[in-house]
């Protein structure tokens, strides 16, 4: 079974979140060699994870 | 030996700062200034806890993500979210088509950790924040921002995994269009 844009972007979510299940990963993988927009959504999911742990740095530092 | 007076000065100082970070989590004005005061507090009853000066920011933010944690944990509870936050349709169905298929594909940015040098971005990161239904807020910045794990979040917020999975989804879903359409797309 493969699957649809909609159900791979709920998973690249959770994947953030809990490990998934071999299988899942599998089929996630084959999704995003055929759909680069899922690829992108990935991507973007991925950076906005470093752009929040960043995020404490952007209170001014006022030299410490 | 540090004079007391001068260690409260150093504290009190770090005030707007605290308020800020604060600010992040949790939108309420009266709650963000609660929290702060109760931070400021503890810190001056605990100053012997404080070892390094060079490090009272970091020392100061510990405490008060304890006590944001805390405070997120009895809003929790209160019946005080407003209903819609978290429940009935999902407004980010409209972007797939009847097949599962998107309706327009979410194009790749262009060297995205460049942004992460600059400060303007983390403003428009900010707003978008902001602008995220208060519980999803909450629940996002919990795990993304103060690092808890989601079976900690689940538990303290007193929803199902699954709950906490779709929130977070809202949450990365409304941000990532969010920071397209204001920094990325631009």
């Amino acid at each position: 079974m493969s699957l649809t844009c909609k159900e791979v972007a709920r998973l690249v979510s959770e994947g953030l979140d809990r490990e998934l299940p071999v299988e899942k990963q599998a089929l996630l993988r084959a999704h995003y060699a055929i759909c680069r927009g899922c690829s992108n959504l990935r991507d973007r999911m991925a950076f906005l994870r470093r752009a929040m742990r960043n995020l404490k740095d952007a209170g001014g530092a006022d030299g410490d | 030996m540090r004079d007391s007076n001068d260690f409260r000065r150093e504290v009190e100082r770090q005030r707007p700062y605290l308020i800020r970070y604060a600010t992040l989590q949790l939108r309420n004005p009266d709650a963000v200034e609660d929290v702060v005061q109760e931070t400021l507090l503890a810190a001056l009853a605990g100053a012997s806890g404080f070892a390094q000066r060079s490090n009272l920011r970091t020392w100061l933010t510990g405490i008060l993500k304890h006590k944001i944690v805390d405070t997120i944990r009895r809003a929790a509870r209160e019946p005080a979210f407003s209903p819609g936050d978290d429940e009935g349709g999902d407004e980010f169905d409209a972007l797939f088509r009847e097949n599962g298929h998107w309706v327009e594909h979410p194009g790749a940015w262009q060297d995205p950790d460049a942004a992460l040098e600059q400060k303007r971005f983390f403003e428009v990161l900010e707003r978008c924040l902001e602008k995220l239904p208060a519980r999803t807020a909450r629940v996002f910045t919990m795990r993304e921002h103060l690092g808890s794990d989601t079976a900690e979040i689940c538990k303290e917020l007193g929803i199902t995994q699954n709950h906490c999975f779709v929130m977070l989804y809202r949450a990365r879903m409304a941000l990532q269009q969010c920071l397209g359409a204001n920094w990325f797309d631009r």
